[in-house]
């Protein structure tokens, strides 16, 4: 397949590279540009964990072709810390025991990101709905759902954390 | 890092956060699919589409020629056996004559694009002569030719054939003696880390080089060395970021010397992922098992006898069979006082992948088989289940009968922290009908107490440096693998050495730069690592000590560290700075170098008899559950609403490690307690996905409540047990034991899923549901 120049635009820095039209997105953010905090967990978007923000939503990048999000802003977990300061939600994951072997963790953050800037006090029930397309198989969920409302206090209390 | 107020002084039961979760939580740690070295090849393997054949010819020479394939094996140049037990050295890289599992593997392609790699595999032609193929284990067993493995008459991998005290005697004392056969439905770890592995080949000293993801390091380097035909000193094995393991990482899996022996051959790296797919094919999971239950019990309860038939199907290759078999019998001990038991085991071959290791190995259909018995003899005898167990507990410290030594023993304190938070005494029995509570309780061991390869070496060691400003840096084998591995070692020199969590560096998992440790399996990382990471931080501390005694003109024995400072016992406030006493042990050297080990001490190792070997371990965690579940008797669908699991785990190092661990493992429990079942049909898997698969969203994962029950182990680290694996085999039972008690039906045959509640609903007896509602 011939490859074509595309510009991406991610983490608020724009990208300019060759790829095919076939590349998902996924492989471009992995392979191209480097950012291998996107996650493959699976081949057939069950576990969420290449999910990414697209304009603000969250999207499964194995599910996207890199051609056709041009014109639109990624956000991919690299982006989510402020500079040095970590986000309320990667401090909520470090101290809550959210992240065990991790590699659910970025696209859990990116989920939990898009609902917290939707729904800065969510309900158990809104928190388990938002993340259940995103698997887990070591916490068991108890202590994402911690991480997540330790997120919520965190945001409230604004206090900044940085890293080490 | 948590600022509470309240925080000890000490790192040692502190809830601090792992120290790699900063890099877990920005994306920036590295696991091995996220590594690429300049001219990184994209490997593949080639499966064999058929359960049982014989390969009559492979013809690799279309896709040789196929531009951009840089590389091409198969079985007749590396055919080296192996396996993770010397007693089960079964395996080729490649298959070698014959395929024994739809999913085996045939060959091997390098690639300059994974394009080109799926086109090579497709130019592959490979002539087979299909045989007959074994997939039901009791059929399996009578099998008299076309044998998985020529060495192996009927099918049979392993049979063992235990009997302590006199079972006879027993069931001849017991008032009452039940028999139950139970079914438990394979089950597979599908961590959500797909296997990686890349593997970079040096000609100039013909060494190898293998990132992967891997819970063993060192079986792997000494695997790669024996395949490979080269001194382990050439192989160098080092572990990136684990992204779970829960045991499938546990043994050399065939991409990590697939990729290796390819990397050799193309002079370039090469990198192979395996698609979800594969890692579900490769498997090494819990064996689907059958039990054949007998116990014996006075009418007060007390038990008498057990005897236990026990049958696994272990796929294609013995993997770690012997072992799992083994463990399936053993640990019938070490929970209750049983003074006569007799165990035959068989490990049978089938034509599907190998089963392995997998959390809570050999003992989880056991533990449900004898927990669901007892909760029956229980319900039979009209004794309280909590009762029951009380009256047939250990006396500890004690030597079961078949020499498992137990010092520790917390499941009393766990059986009354359950009763007490669930409300047990106002429920059981008493809940309307379609509610009910179970109860039950498990235990494992904390590393098992000799290791694989039998050997007089120590089971892991430990070396520390110390350089001039006082900065630590941990250089140890042990594996990471998001348990929480690093973050243990690095609390316990800190705490040893009197110093902050953030002057402790570590350097884990790599065979070149650290020390051998057997790896992350049996839950013995805790106990091993963390008694080798006291020994070493002792060492520097007597090193500093010394050095520091001579400047402060006092003796090394009346100089502690404490806040990053060396103190007088008997005048606090003359004190060296860590850093300064540390300078002073440096001397003219460039640092502090220290070291430490740990082997298990001789009475933990076990018997005499033939497998006596696995079992024994230095300590026991234990655990008791109570689920409570809501049974809708129109559709069989079983709700958990609530677990509570108390887990002795001896001493919580760090109480949000044990906590995470404990409910990790219940809800794995959980997964296999109500959906998790691989779907085979001749040897292949109906549902090799996560979705099909059944992996719990957070939307069917109900609260999951631990409680922390601290016996103080007198051998572990701080008093320190396993936390990672015993109380997922209690959630099973209990779960079947709540849907008793909410609708009168015993499942015997695991997962409980709607259909089977329904149907035993349909056999049951009329007049139970209103006994209940009364």
């Amino acid at each position: 397949m011939k490859s074509e120049a595309i510009r991406l635009q991610v983490n608020s820095k724009a990208y300019g590279l060759e790829t095919e039209p076939n590349c998902l997105l996924l492989d471009v953010l992995r392979q191209d540009l480097g950012l291998t905090g996107t996650k493959r967990g699976c081949d057939d978007s069950s576990c969420g964990a290449c999910t990414v923000l697209i304009d603000g939503e969250p999207q499964m990048s194995c599910l996207m072709l890199a051609v056709s999000y041009q014109d639109c802003e990624i956000t991919t977990i690299e982006g989510v810390a402020d500079g040095s300061e970590l986000d309320p939600l990667q401090r909520g994951f470090s101290v809550e025991g959210g992240a065990q072997c991790g590699f659910c963790t970025p696209g859990m953050i990116l989920t939990a990101k898009h609902l917290l800037l939707n729904n800065p006090d969510p309900t158990e029930q809104e928190i388990n709905e938002a993340l259940s397309g995103n698997l887990c198989r070591c916490t068991g969920y108890t202590q994402i759902l911690a991480s997540v409302r330790k997120a919520v206090e965190l945001m409230r209390e604004r206090q900044p954390m940085e890293v080490r | 890092m948590s600022s509470s107020p309240q925080a000890p002084a000490s790192p040692i039961g502190a809830r601090i956060p792992m120290v790699d979760s900063v890099d877990k939580v920005t994306g920036l740690g590295l696991y091995t699919d996220d590594l690429t070295l300049p001219g990184t090849l994209v490997g593949r393997i080639l499966h064999s589409p058929h359960a049982h054949a014989r390969i009559r010819s492979i013809d690799t020479s279309a896709a040789e020629r196929l531009p951009g394939v840089r590389a091409v094996a198969t079985g007749q140049e590396t055919p080296v056996k192996y396996g993770i037990l010397p007693v089960g050295h079964d395996e080729t890289i490649f298959a070698v004559e014959k395929v024994r599992y739809v999913g085996d593997n045939v060959a091997g392609v390098a690639a300059e694009s994974e394009a080109i790699a799926e086109e090579a595999l497709r130019l592959i032609k490979v002539d087979y002569e299909i045989l007959p193929a074994y997939f039901d284990p009791e059929k399996s067993m009578l099998a008299e030719d076309n044998l998985i493995h020529e060495n192996k008459p009927h099918n049979i991998e392993r049979d063992f054939h235990h009997h302590f005290g006199d079972v006879e005697k027993g069931f001849a004392e017991a008032d009452y003696v039940r028999e139950d056969r139970f079914d438990c439905a394979e089950v597979t770890h599908a961590a959500l880390e797909p296997h990686s592995t890349l593997a970079k080949y040096d000609a100039s000293d013909s060494s190898v080089t293998v990132w992967s993801s891997t819970q063993v390091p060192y079986y792997l380097q000494l695997t790669l060395a024996s395949t490979m035909q080269m001194p382990p000193e050439k192989v160098r094995v080092i572990k990136p970021l684990v992204g779970g393991g829960f045991g499938g990482k546990s043994e050399v899996i065939p991409l990590e010397l697939a990729a290796a022996v390819l990397a050799r051959k193309a002079g370039d790296p090469v990198k192979i992922t395996y698609t979800r797919e594969e890692v579900f094919y490769a498997h090494r999971g819990r064996p689907h098992q059958i039990v054949e239950l007998k116990t014996g019990v006075t009418r007060e309860g007390k038990l008498t006898a057990v005897e236990a038939r026990i049958i696994q199907d272990g796929g294609a290759y013995c993997s770690y069979g012997v072992v799992t078999i083994l463990y399936s019998g053993q640990l019938l001990n070490a929970m209750y006082a049983i003074p006569n038991v007799k165990f035959d085991g068989f490990r049978v071959l089938t034509n599907k992948p190998a089963c392995g290791a997998m959390r809570g190995h050999g003992t989880v259909n056991t533990r449900f088989a004898f927990e669901q018995q007892l909760n029956k003899i229980a319900a039979t005898l009209g004794i309280d289940p909590v009762e029951i167990r009380r009256r047939n507990l250990l006396q500890a410290p004690c030597m079961t009968v078949n020499d498992l030594r137990v010092l520790s023993y917390g499941y009393p304190e766990c059986i009354d922290q359950v009763v007490e938070k669930s409300g047990w005494k106002d429920k059981y029995g008493k809940l309307p009908y379609g509610k009910g509570i179970g109860l039950a309780g498990s235990h494992y061991v904390s590393g098992a107490a000799n290791p694989i390869i039998r050997s007089k070496m120590p089971h892991t060691t430990i070396n520390l440096t110390i350089d001039r400003e006082g900065i630590v840096t941990i250089f140890t084998g042990a594996s990471e693998i998001g348990q929480g591995s690093d973050t243990m070692q690095v609390q316990i020199v800190a705490a040893e050495l009197g110093i902050d969590v953030d002057q402790v560096k570590i350097v884990a998992a790599d065979t070149t730069r650290t020390p051998v440790d057997l790896g992350s399996y049996s839950s013995r990382v805790t106990f091993m690592a963390g008694n080798a990471a006291i020994a070493a931080a002792r060492d520097a501390k007597q090193k500093i000590l010394a050095a520091a005694a001579e400047t402060m003109a006092t003796a090394p024995q009346n100089l502690v560290i404490e806040d990053g400072k060396v103190c007088c016992r008997d005048a606090r406030r003359i004190a060296l700075p860590f850093a300064e006493a540390a300078r002073l042990a440096i001397g003219s050297n460039d640092v502090l170098e220290a070291t430490g080990s740990y082997t298990t001490p001789e009475s933990s190792q076990g018997g005499k008899f033939k497998g006596a070997g696995v079992g024994p371990s230095p300590a026991y965690s234990y655990c008791a559950q109570t689920v409570e579940v809501t049974v809708d008797p129109e559709t069989g669908e079983v709700k958990i609403d609530r677990i509570i699991a108390a887990h002795d785990c001896g001493k919580a190092l760090n109480p949000v490690c044990v906590e995470g661990q404990v409910i990790g493992s219940v809800w794995m429990g959980l997964g296999q307690a109500v959906q998790e079942e691989m779907l085979w049909e001749n040897g292949r898997l109906m549902n090799a996905g996560l979705l099909e698969y059944r992996s719990a969203s957070t939307l069917e994962s109900p609260p999951i409540e631990p409680i922390i029950v601290e016996s103080n182990d007198p051998e572990g680290p701080f008093g320190a047990k396993e936390a990672g694996e015993g109380s997922l085999a209690a959630t099973i039972p209990a779960v079947a034991h709540a849907v008793y008690d909410a609708v009168g039906v015993w499942i015997d045959t695991l997962p409980i899923t709607p259909e089977k509640v329904l149907k035993a609903l349909e056999r049951q007896k009329p007049g139970v549901r209103s006994q209940k509602s009364e």
